[in-house]
């Protein structure tokens, strides 16, 4: 163990002592004047989507004559994004989730981007919310996400209209040993805010308020609101100690595997799970995460990936040709969704591919009534504390106690 | 390196330091020459030299290769440090003088560069409140919250844009898409332009008293594009990368006599320099803020928030309690397996301890997760063999199955050790023991035992050290948890590490490294002093047994 440290401690340091380097100046690392565009361009993504992006990245260097350079960044996108800019080692283009935005924003990390009227237009309407972070458009969406409830149709042909039927068809299927578990919603012993959204939202329960431009709103935490503490009680009666639909036993790690291996007839989860599905070799459907029986609708956390245009670039016009003028282009998200098969942003490329992907087509049907996920900073406050009033009510708990204390850390949190 | 001569080395030619002095010959076998001699002439080889130029070309290579980034970020002192450093170390080698200062050097550089100044830069951290939305300078600040505030001038055309020059001054032609009327912007304004051709993209392609700019020309000039803007009526126009121009509008702008930023909607946000935030009348701060000094308030926040203080204690209590029973259950079952293989009956002991090695070889952070697995309430391992608990949901279970988890992946570490310890102690000595009709175990513990903790004393204090900071084991199995109703924000199994990492903002993707630094100096204070009063007891130890 002491030599896995080692290399732990010796990466640290030098990453500190680039800190350190850099911090023997007082001037920002990149002042307009003197920086020279150098006719390169520099992109940062994930491991999954670098290889996706690398001809289209390539493509635009050859028609404007720039190299363009396509970097995967393994893990903690976001914050080694944001480091980096700081020490002036950043890219000119970061590609992500557009609830990071508050944060690159309030860190100065990223510039506005100016999309015509007719750019606009050409997105999903939702895709354009979830980029709007204080009446300003910061990225390119390119894609969108959402859960969706995933049901094994060879055990129930026909989507649960209500909640009630699914936990009932569930039981039943429990009953007759056709399953192991009513559903399969990763949760886990850390909880999961985002794919209890739907159940959480459907019973009522939300976690901000909305200013009066209809932005979640900071200062206002709903989530001990009665509405709110009401919908924890139905999360409970769904838990471990009343159905048994949500269970901390069920996770990230082996929520989708379950689904694959007919432990569970239900699976809430997202796109990213198709391939697994697929694979598994029966047949399913997806639709949307069903309301319950007296209330309103479910509705899941829509996410968008978006392209930034760094503020401490080098290369910022080229930066912003290629998020503005480029990635706009229905062709190119057109190809970039061939690609890389996740709904369109480009109401244009979702219409084009309608066809030849029901899957990604009965996704973005399912988030018909999801929201963008808020990306405001205040969003960070809320997850921990959230997620551990949901696991202190599935496993029985009381629920005005943990909303009560939920609000308590994340207004004090917020509040710092 | 050697600095002897062997026979094919001696005609070599002198390295430069000791020019004038020959290299003192010596046959193979033959008699050690005068004692003074050898200590002031330096022998060398080929290889010595080989090896010399190696290191000093390898140093001469970082210089070279720091030098551009740092000119070009103006970091002064940084390559001053750097400059001077190199100077040292080329100096240092190659001079025949400093001998002990040639093999002190390295590591002392590595000693600062690593352990030194991530200390002290953690130091000066946690008197800032160095985080997210904190991260730089008031300018900075300034600049992002001008920049995020220009929005479009409503009405205004969404100009298609070709980047031009006219006596080698840069120029924007702009094409309205509407009307296809052509106008310049330069740095006094616009100006229509007649006659110029205008393809169906709205590209100019060419203009009387103008010179088109390729597009890849034009991206070479990135900067100049960015810093550009045509002054209008409404506000000035910019360029949207190579190919469009808006004309927008600051919503926002600083104003240096009241040190405010202002909006001409009627906004006030004066700059906080306690907070780093500009402020306005009720209270409510801008995004962008900037770093701050805040003196020891990061340490009182730790000492005194109720949310954290309140349980600082219980963590620190159960951090000791994983730490001790950490070392004390691995170095056990490790003393008892080596202990085991170290008896000369016992036949196959190279399989044993390659099996045995095995836990310790296999990737950490992925038997991590297959114990947090096993550990799983309804699928796992554990539940499949002593029946269905929520094991990692309760506190004593988590704690101990952590326990459990860590004996598992540290035992393999103290058993090599160990094993190591033991060929050192003579034979003879227990031997002695048992002719003097010492049982097997008090020859054990009045003998072997003794000795061995000579050696492996240093080892259990770092490995204290190690396991009183293991992130890795917490994070990955239990994340701190189980966590009571009411407290998300410690849980029964955190250490003051991982507590650290959550209050500090990492989890949720909003950092606050200031706080964070004042707790890691806790952290620091805790372990040196533990680790102080160790050493310095197992040094009284070391006085009586040797």
């Amino acid at each position: 163990m002491r030599i896995r440290t080692a290399g732990v401690i010796a990466a640290a340091g030098l990453l500190m002592l680039g800190v350190a380097a850099c911090g023997g100046t007082n001037e920002p690392a990149a002042t307009p004047s003197k920086d020279k565009g150098n006719g390169k361009l520099v992109l940062w993504t994930d491991p999954t989507r670098a290889p996706v992006l690398k001809p289209f990245a390539e493509a635009f260097g050859k028609e404007n004559g720039v190299t363009v350079e396509v970097k995967e960044i393994s893990e903690n996108q976001q914050q080694t994004f944001i480091t980096a800019s700081q020490q002036g080692s950043g890219p000119d283009i970061m590609v992500g989730a557009h609830d990071w935005i508050g944060n690159m924003v309030q860190n100065g990390a990223i510039d506005p981007v100016q999309l015509t009227a007719e750019q606009k237009a050409a997105f999903h309407p939702n895709a354009i919310k979830a980029v709007t972070f204080n009446g300003q458009i910061y990225g390119a969406p390119y894609a969108m996400e959402n859960v969706a409830l995933i049901r094994n149709t060879e055990l129930v042909p026909t989507a649960p209209a209500t909640i009630e039927d699914l936990i009932k068809t569930g039981k039943e299927l429990k009953a007759a040993k056709k399953v192991q578990e009513i559903l399969c919603v990763p949760f886990g012993a850390a909880g999961d805010v985002y794919h209890t959204y739907p159940l959480f939202s459907a019973a009522g329960g939300s976690l901000f308020g909305t200013t009066a431009s209809g932005d979640p709103d900071p200062s206002k935490v709903t989530v001990n609101t009665p509405e709110s503490i009401a919908a924890l009680e139905k999360m409970k009666a769904l838990g471990e100690k009343g159905e048994g639909a949500i269970k901390t036993s069920i996770g990230n790690e082996n929520g989708i595997p379950s689904f694959v291996q007919k432990k569970c007839a239900f699976l809430i989860s997202g796109p990213w799970s198709m391939n697994d599905v697929k694979k598994a070799g029966f047949a399913y459907d997806i639709t949307a995460v069903p309301g319950f029986a007296a209330g309103g609708q479910a509705k899941p956390f829509l996410g968008v990936q978006a392209f930034y245009v760094a503020a401490k670039g080098k290369s910022k016009v080229l930066a912003q040709e290629f998020v503005a003028n480029y990635v706009t282009n229905k062709d190119v998200a057109l190809a970039l969704y061939n690609a890389d098969p996740r709904p369109a942003a480009l109401t244009a490329a979702a219409d084009a591919v309608k066809s030849l992907d029901p899957n990604a087509e009965k996704f973005v049907l399912a988030g018909a009534n999801g929201i963008p996920m808020p990306a405001i900073p205040a969003m960070g406050a809320i997850w921990g504390p959230m997620a551990n009033a949901e696991v202190a009510v599935v496993k029985g708990g009381d629920a005005k106690t943990a909303a009560e204390a939920a609000a308590k850390t994340i207004t004090a949190e917020i509040n710092k | 390196m050697t600095t002897e001569v062997t026979g094919a080395g001696s005609a070599s030619s002198p390295h430069p330091g000791s020019s004038g002095q020959a290299p003192e010959q010596r046959s193979r076998g033959g008699r050690r020459g005068d004692a003074e001699q050898v200590r002031r002439t330096r022998e060398v080889s080929t290889g010595f030299i080989v090896s010399r130029i190696a290191v000093l070309g390898i140093v001469a290579a970082l210089l070279i290769y720091a030098l551009p980034p740092l000119i070009q970020t103006e970091a002064w002192t940084a390559l001053g440090v750097v400059g001077v450093v190199t100077a040292l170390v080329a100096y240092l080698y190659l001079t025949p003088r400093h001998i002990p200062a040639k093999y002190l050097v390295p590591g002392t550089i590595f000693l600062i560069a690593f352990a030194i100044v991530p200390i002290v830069l953690t130091f000066i951290t946690a008197f800032t409140n160095f985080g997210d939305g904190h991260r730089g300078t008031k300018d900075e600040a300034i600049r992002a919250i001008e920049t995020s505030s220009v929005t479009q001038v409503p009405g205004s055309p969404e100009y298609y844009l070709t980047i031009a020059e006219s006596d080698g001054k840069m120029v924007f032609l702009l094409v309205d898409p509407a009307t296809k009327a052509v106008q310049a912007g330069t740095a006094d304004g616009l100006s229509p332009v007649a006659g110029a051709d205008v393809s169906l993209t709205g590209k100019v392609l060419s203009a009387a008293g103008y010179t088109v700019i390729p597009t890849a020309q034009a991206a070479e000039r990135d900067a100049e594009i960015a810093a550009f803007s045509v002054p209008t009526a409404g506000g000035a126009v910019k360029a949207t990368g190579l190919s469009r121009a808006f004309e927008g509008k600051a919503d926002k702008s600083y104003d240096a006599a009241c040190d405010c930023v202002t909006s001409p909607s009627g906004g006030r946000w004066v700059a906080d320099e306690v907070e780093g935030y500009f402020v306005d009348a009720e209270g409510k701060h801008l995004d962008q803020g900037w770093k701050v000094d805040v003196g020891f308030a990061n340490f009182a926040k730790a000492l005194t928030d109720p949310t954290i203080s309140g349980h600082f204690l219980n963590v620190l209590i159960w951090n000791f309690v994983f730490a001790l029973s950490a070392v004390a259950t691995t170095f056990a079952l490790g003393m008892i397996v080596a202990l085991a293989l170290h008896s000369p009956r016992v036949r196959g002991t190279k399989f044993y301890r390659i099996m045995l090695i095995l836990p310790y070889a296999m990737p950490g952070f992925a038997m991590l997760l297959i114990w947090r697995d096993m550990f799983n309430t309804d699928f796992g391992l554990i539940s499949k063999l002593f029946g269905v608990h929520d094991w990692l949901g309760t506190p004593t279970t988590a704690r101990l199955g952590l326990i459990v988890i860590n004996l598992w992946m540290g035992f393999p570490y103290m058993f090599l050790v160990i094993t190591g310890a033991l060929q050192a102690v003579p034979r003879e000595l227990t031997d002695a023991a048992r002719i003097d009709g010492a049982s097997a175990w008090a020859g054990f513990r009045r003998v072997t035992l003794p000795l061995v903790l000579v050696a492996l004393t240093p080892l259990l204090i770092s490995s204290f050290g190690f396991n009183f900071n293991n992130f890795n084991n917490i994070k990955l199995v239990t994340n701190g948890g189980p966590y009571a109703i009411d407290n998300s924000t410690v849980g029964a199994t955190d250490l003051l590490i991982s507590y650290t990492y959550r209050v500090a903002g990492f989890d949720s993707g909003v950092a606050d490294f200031g706080f964070a630094a004042a707790i890691s100096v806790f952290i620091f204070a805790i372990v040196a002093t533990v680790s102080t009063v160790a050493f310095w007891r197992s040094r009284a130890q070391e006085e009586v047994y040797s």
